[in-house]
């Protein structure tokens, strides 16, 4: 199994590397596209501001490539909102593999939502093992509308798209890697894929 | 619905924990990664350790713990004490750390809170503020309650926020080490005031300490040392208790 964590400057990969270690896989961070589409499955990470992680993705082309990907992809939190077509924070374009948009919670909730909400309605591969309302680490002020590609929801003020999947690519909001041993089930399970 | 949290947090000092720490079924109740294990293992949702080094050498091996922590442990960790450039934060989170809490060096000079929420995200920027009531007025202190200040806590509250923190961690001095309970009344003003998470610090003693912050004090989250610690509240218990006086928790 040979794992690939995109590095492109955003945001702590630390901890991925750490969970997946803790399954036994040594992933490799890269940002080298040979290195990427030798990978058998991808994680596309990311923490921070979306315009400025975008500008990371297009200096190094990894905007151009991603999309382009054949094999499992799976991005967490901001990884899976620059999946989608846009998004609020920067007004900045996504790479529109999720046909959908991400907007700023209303001021109705606190902001970010941080800490441990469930995620229901599950549907896909991903989950397999996991249980409906099962708990998961969050923190985020943006959030993904749902779409015909939504496979889990949460509520926070509203009801949102918390893990999306088209083809090969599939996406979560929250932090598998930080999210206990469900988190580390689901990170076995897109292995597993 | 987002679920109210439960943070242990661990002083740590070279690279060890200090304070009494009496836990069950601990080889080593200096090792703050065994410590950190057990405390995910029985439900805490997030953990705190404070730095209270006093040298550079020291700080060091702080970094490397962190490295440890987040090797091993599978619930975020903020890490805090002695924190006062981006290159301090830079070299935390590349260990591993999810957060940082700053807070005299953020007093000393507010664009720190800018600087760390720019290049990091609000997300991982905790404002820790000590504050005591004198004549009904709110104080902030400095070098861990050691300096008064004439600011205002709930004016510096706003400004942090403003300034992009992602989080208050509030401990009330006139509760810390009392056992009496939360600063309630100043939890909730902040709460109503601000509009980012606030953790509730100082005070805990019994279950429902926790129960009162959660619901008069409007906390988003609650920390204590040695009721933990010393197991005087196990965490499953707490937890269950929450949940019978329907506040939710992750069980």
């Amino acid at each position: 199994m040979k794992l690939v964590i995109i590095n492109y400057g955003a945001g702590n990969i630390k901890s991925i590397q750490f969970a997946f270690k803790r399954l036994g896989i040594d992933a490799i961070l890269s940002n080298d596209p040979d290195e990427i589409l030798a990978a058998d499955k991808i994680i596309f990470p990311g923490v921070g501001e979306a315009s400025s992680a975008m500008a990371m993705l297009q200096n190094s082309g990894l905007n151009k490539l991603i999309p382009t990907l054949k094999q499992p992809v799976l991005g967490i939190c901001l990884g899976m909102q620059l999946l989608c077509e846009s998004t609020e924070e920067g007004n900045t374009k996504g790479l529109g593999i999720f046909r959908t948009k991400v907007k700023r919670f209303t001021n109705d909730v606190k902001v970010p939502q941080m800490g441990w909400n469930v995620i229901k309605d599950l549907k896909s591969d991903l989950f397999s093992g996991i249980k409906e309302n099962e708990y998961m680490y969050l923190v985020h002020s943006y959030y993904a509308e749902h779409c015909g590609e939504t496979i889990a929801k949460t509520d926070y003020g509203i009801n949102y798209a918390s893990a999306l999947q088209h083809d090969n690519f599939y996406g979560v909001q929250f932090h598998p890697e930080k999210s206990s041993l469900a988190g580390a089930k689901i990170l076995q399970n897109f292995l597993d894929l | 619905m987002l679920t109210k949290r439960i943070i242990p947090c661990l002083d740590i000092k070279d690279g060890r924990t200090v304070k009494g720490v009496n836990f069950v079924d601990l080889r080593d109740a200096g090792d703050p990664v065994e410590l950190a294990k057990q405390y995910a293992d029985i439900g805490a949702d997030e953990l705190v350790f404070l730095d209270i080094s006093a040298t550079l050498e020291d700080r060091a091996t702080t970094l490397d713990m962190v490295l440890h922590v987040a090797e091993q442990v599978n619930i975020p960790f903020t890490v805090g004490g002695g924190i006062s450039s981006v290159e301090d934060v830079d070299a935390l989170l590349q260990c591993g750390a999810d957060k940082v809490s700053i807070n005299s060096s953020a007093v000393k000079r507010p664009d720190l809170v800018n600087e760390l929420s720019d290049k990091f995200g609000s997300q991982c920027v905790v404002v820790a503020i000590d504050a005591k009531e004198v004549d009904g007025q709110w104080k902030v202190y400095l070098a861990g309650g050691s300096i008064p200040t004439e600011i205002d806590l709930f004016e510096w509250a706003k400004e942090v926020e403003e300034r992009g923190a992602g989080e208050i961690l509030f401990t009330s001095m006139n509760h810390d080490g009392t056992k009496n309970g939360f600063a309630n009344k100043a939890l909730a003003r902040l709460s109503e005031e601000l509009n980012i998470p606030i953790i509730a610090s100082g005070g805990a003693g019994n279950i429902q300490h926790f129960i009162d912050t959660f619901k008069e004090g409007k906390s988003d989250a609650a920390l204590a040392a040695s009721v933990f610690h010393f197991g005087e509240i196990p965490i499953p218990d707490l937890k269950k208790d929450l949940k019978a006086n329907n506040i939710e928790v992750r069980l």
